[in-house]
């Protein structure tokens, strides 16, 4: 059970990521970015993490997604014209992007060839009362840096995106 | 019944990180760009929660949180970015925004 629904999760998650690269129009991309999250989801949950997979849906395929479908819509964005102007992401990227991904592969093989098993169920520990607790003690410092992070960022995003004032 | 490989989930994301690495170098359009960094942001997050399973750690979790907080953070300066160029320059090609370039 937990083999069949890895396995249809992650072909959707790497059909939608493919999606997302070869679509030429944005709101394609967006919405199969929106795939993409949604089935990452379901393996969080698989893996023993429902806060994450909780916040995954609210935060990326809720609030994040619709911020870009929003923009994608204000913005009128066509499908894009492509000049080939950047020849060496192509010359040089696609062949390194094979060796980079051959390596992972190997080096994930081999590094844990006596790694657990994966069973749902098997760790418990990703509700949101441990998340909370490793937060609000060991985490405590970092969750604070990262509210002021958060400040700065609306009223970054405010003063960016607001009128001219003549 | 048995479980998934744990080496399954990493290979999992390395596949959807070197997809955003291939969108993020191939696509011209500065919103699928954008679109192709949250795609890595979330294949890191797959390594982070599945190397927590591994060592029956919370940590991972947190670290995959904070990662979410600042992507949140990112996409809305990013997108107020992108919304000014687009004012100022009415084009969505990243060729077309080259002027810190040279």
């Amino acid at each position: 059970m937990d083999v069949i629904l890895f396995l249809i999760f992650a072909a959707i998650a790497v059909i939608c990521g493919f999606n997302v690269v070869v679509q030429s129009h944005p709101i394609s991309s967006a919405i199969s970015l929106i795939g993409v999250m949604g089935s990452l989801a379901v393996l969080y949950l698989l893996l023993g993490a429902e806060f994450l997979a909780a916040a995954q849906v609210i935060v990326y395929a809720g609030a994040i997604m619709v911020l870009f479908v929003f923009v994608i819509m204000l913005l009128n964005a066509g499908a894009e014209i492509r000049h080939g102007r950047s020849l060496i992401a192509q010359v040089l990227g696609i062949p390194l992007l094979f060796a980079f991904l051959g390596l992972m592969l190997y080096f994930v093989q081999h590094m844990f060839p006596g790694a657990a098993e994966v069973r749902f169920g098997g760790f418990k520990h990703g509700t949101a009362l441990d998340v909370g607790r490793a937060l609000f003690t060991q985490y405590l410092l970092p969750f604070e840096v990262v509210s002021v992070l958060i400040l700065i960022a609306i009223l970054g995003a405010v003063v960016l995106a607001q009128k001219e004032m003549e | 019944m048995s479980g998934v490989p744990l080496s399954w989930y990493l290979i999992l994301s390395a596949v959807l990180f070197a997809l955003g690495v291939a969108g993020f170098l191939l696509r011209r359009n500065v919103i699928t760009v954008f679109m192709s960094i949250e795609l890595m942001l979330n294949a890191v997050n797959l390594s982070f929660i599945t190397f927590s399973y591994q060592w029956k750690q919370v940590n991972g979790h947190i670290f995959s949180f904070f990662v979410m907080v600042v992507a949140a953070a990112e996409a809305a300066v990013g997108l107020a970015i992108i919304l000014t160029v687009f004012k100022n320059r009415s084009t969505l090609n990243i060729d077309d925004i080259s002027s810190m370039k040279n």
